[in-house]
């Protein structure tokens, strides 16, 4: 295991925020996260991504445009998705996508691919929700051999066949960094494994360490399969500010919100405030101060053996203060505490080991 | 096996995916064998239940129907029809499935207010005895809660069938796995414990889920649910 490094990116899907009692536009929302983009590589972070929806309050539908446009915007920071739905995209034409990408942004391109728990992208695009399994199963196959093996031959059901297919421009040797995100699904874990593909936990409620069986899974399938190991990172939601209590009003304002309108669609009933301040002690949500949220970091590479951690910062409804705050504390308060924490932990192992 | 064969009836469970392995889990916790299976070979499952559910065992969907006592169905809703129905004669069935249109797609078959899924599963599977259970928690709740009887604040599971001695069997199951078992009454019933009602997604100890239930007929789901029925029985 790899103690003590970790990487920092920010998740988001686009969210319209809120300036004063203004609700900004989609289009000054697409501007902003440029901006977002531009400060998150300011204040150090490593990886900025942004997801794939298509309803009203999310501006993140065509993910590669922005993400060219925040090529461009910065020089550093990794740019890639933070899920990006596989099953409704073309796999030549996302290989397109981010090869270019990649290109402009001198190899700063990555991507997670995953269901995403929102399916508008299957009846938007003429896809079939029940043949969600064999589209990723096939798609998957489809995007990784184009990334290993160029010129490509490919036959199976969900697209026309490729014979001896080059695609320009071609990515580097090997491609991208291609994540697979999971959402409890042993299943999933066990196909990540498969391809030798690095795993991006999506940790949306409870407590995150019951998902250390599914990275014990992955390890062990990863050896079963005989891949090399690979990282293990998580997605989560949160907010910093500056004490506890103002993270935790302030993000309440938004998270009820959208959860009592994801239990509407879905048919589950919002959950109470005592609920959430448990999501907030034990559970999924990362809301809080940066002393707080690194310690609860500090727990998850210990619970999760993680080295990358995604917060998605941006919930409709926040303001744009708030969300340049969070992205601002995580870069220069939080990361830095973390690492001070674990490397304060590896010397105590080191020292530990030295006097057995 | 041990020679110290278990006196405790043999659980299968039908699904390997989130549910079906943490079912897994609070079953052999409670000491009951477990058989499982997913939609395919053993093989495919054979890692996952080594790790996940250490101690259950893989077999196919047919197998498990047919070497288990009780079968709990954890699988998509809308899959049901792929159940081994005659396998599953004479025997008692857990049903734990909602219907998830992100995962079943639209279908108005399994969201009809007057006819509960597990009717429909009933209707299936005629001569087994179907009582719902698990379905309303989430896979986090139901691996974070259980608790020994008695423990204050002990969360609770609904459950609903037809037969008596098939409801006290797997009210004694929900006992074991570390819930408080509470009736909800008929599978017609079991409608209170669907998608759309306050009980759906609940994390409640057995005094909540009891509140909820004699609220439900005054909720929006409950008059809607009982307008159609009335329209029903007048048509
Ligand atoms: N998620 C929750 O919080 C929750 C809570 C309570 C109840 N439920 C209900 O429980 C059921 C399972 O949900 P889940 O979240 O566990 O889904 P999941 O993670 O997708 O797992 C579904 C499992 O069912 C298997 N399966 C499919 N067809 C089958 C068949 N004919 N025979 C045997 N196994 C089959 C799948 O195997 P393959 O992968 O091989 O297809 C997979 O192992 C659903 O009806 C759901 O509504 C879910």
């Amino acid at each position: 295991m790899t103690t003590g490094s970790i990487e920092f990116g920010l998740n988001s899907f686009g969210d319209v925020p809120t300036d004063g009692a203004r609700t900004l536009s989609d289009a000054e929302t697409v501007r902003l996260l440029i901006e977002e983009a531009k400060l998150a590589e300011k204040v150090g972070l490593d990886i900025f991504s942004i997801g794939e929806h298509y309803r009203e309050g999310y501006v993140d539908s065509a993910g590669p445009v922005l993400l060219a446009g925040m090529a461009t915007a910065t020089e550093r920071i990794r740019l890639g998705t933070s899920v990006t739905v596989l099953s409704t995209n073309d796999p030549v034409r996302l290989y397109n996508e981010f090869s270019t990408l990649d290109a402009l942004s001198n190899g700063r391109a990555q991507l997670v691919l995953g269901r995403a728990s929102q399916t508008q992208s299957f009846p938007l695009f003429g896809y079939n929700l029940e043949d969600y399994e064999t589209l990723f199963e096939e798609k998957l196959d489809l995007f990784m051999k184009l990334q290993r093996e160029m010129p490509t031959t490919w036959s199976g059901s969900v697209r026309a066949p490729l014979v001896e297919q080059t695609l320009h421009p071609t990515m580097r040797p090997g491609g991208i960094p291609t994540w697979i995100g999971v959402g409890g699904s042993p299943n999933s874990v066990i196909r990540a494994a498969h391809y030798g593909l690095p795993l991006m936990l999506a940790i949306i409620g409870g407590e995150p360490h019951r998902f250390a069986g599914h990275v014990d899974l992955y390890f062990r399938a990863l050896e079963q399969f005989g891949k090399p190991m690979q990282p293990v990172g998580q997605h989560a939601l949160g907010l910093i500010a500056d004490t506890d209590e103002e993270a935790s009003e302030t993000w309440w304002k938004s998270w009820q919100p959208l959860i009592t309108q994801m239990g509407q669609e879905r048919g589950f009933y919002p959950p109470t405030r005592e609920r959430y301040e448990l999501e907030l002690a034990t559970g999924a949500l990362f809301v809080g101060s940066p002393e707080t949220v690194a310690q609860k970091i500090v727990r998850m590479t210990k619970e999760l053996q993680i080295s990358r951690f995604d917060l998605k910062y941006d919930i409709g409804g926040l303001s744009v203060d708030a969300r340049s705050r969070t992205i601002e504390l995580l870069g220069t308060q939080v990361a830095p505490r973390v690492r001070e924490l674990l490397a304060a932990e590896s010397q105590l192992e080191t020292a530990g080991a030295t006097h057995e | 096996m041990s020679d110290l064969q278990s006196t405790l009836p043999t659980i299968g469970i039908l699904g390997a995916g989130k549910v079906g392995t943490v079912l897994s889990r609070l079953l052999l916790a409670a000491g009951y064998p477990v058989h499982i299976a997913g939609s395919g070979s053993p093989a495919k499952i054979s890692l996952i239940i080594d790790v996940l559910a250490p101690g259950a065992v893989a077999m196919t969907a047919a197998d498990v129907a047919r070497t288990s006592d009780i079968v709990i169905l954890a699988l998509p809703l809308g899959k049901y029809r792929s159940i081994p129905a005659d396998l599953l004669e004479g025997k008692l069935v857990v049903d734990a499935m909602n219907y998830w249109w992100e995962v079943d797609g639209i279908r108005d078959d399994l969201n009809d207010p007057r006819v509960s899924t597990s009717e429909l599963i009933q209707s299936f599977l005629p001569t087994s005895r179907v009582v719902k259970a698990y379905n309303h928690m989430g896979y986090h709740d139901l691996d974070e809660g259980p608790t020994p009887a008695g423990t204050p604040g002990r969360k609770a599971i609904g459950i609903a069938g037809d037969d008596d001695l098939a409801l006290s069997d797997v009210a004694a199951l929900v006992d074991a796995s570390g819930f408080d078992p509470v009736l909800v009454g008929s599978l017609r019933d079991s409608i209170a414990l669907q998608p759309g009602s306050e009980l759906f997604g609940a994390n409640f100890t057995a005094s909540g889920v009891q509140d909820a239930l004699t609220r439900f007929p005054t909720t929006e789901r409950g008059l809607e649910v009982a307008a159609a029925r009335e329209q029903e029985i007048a048509a």
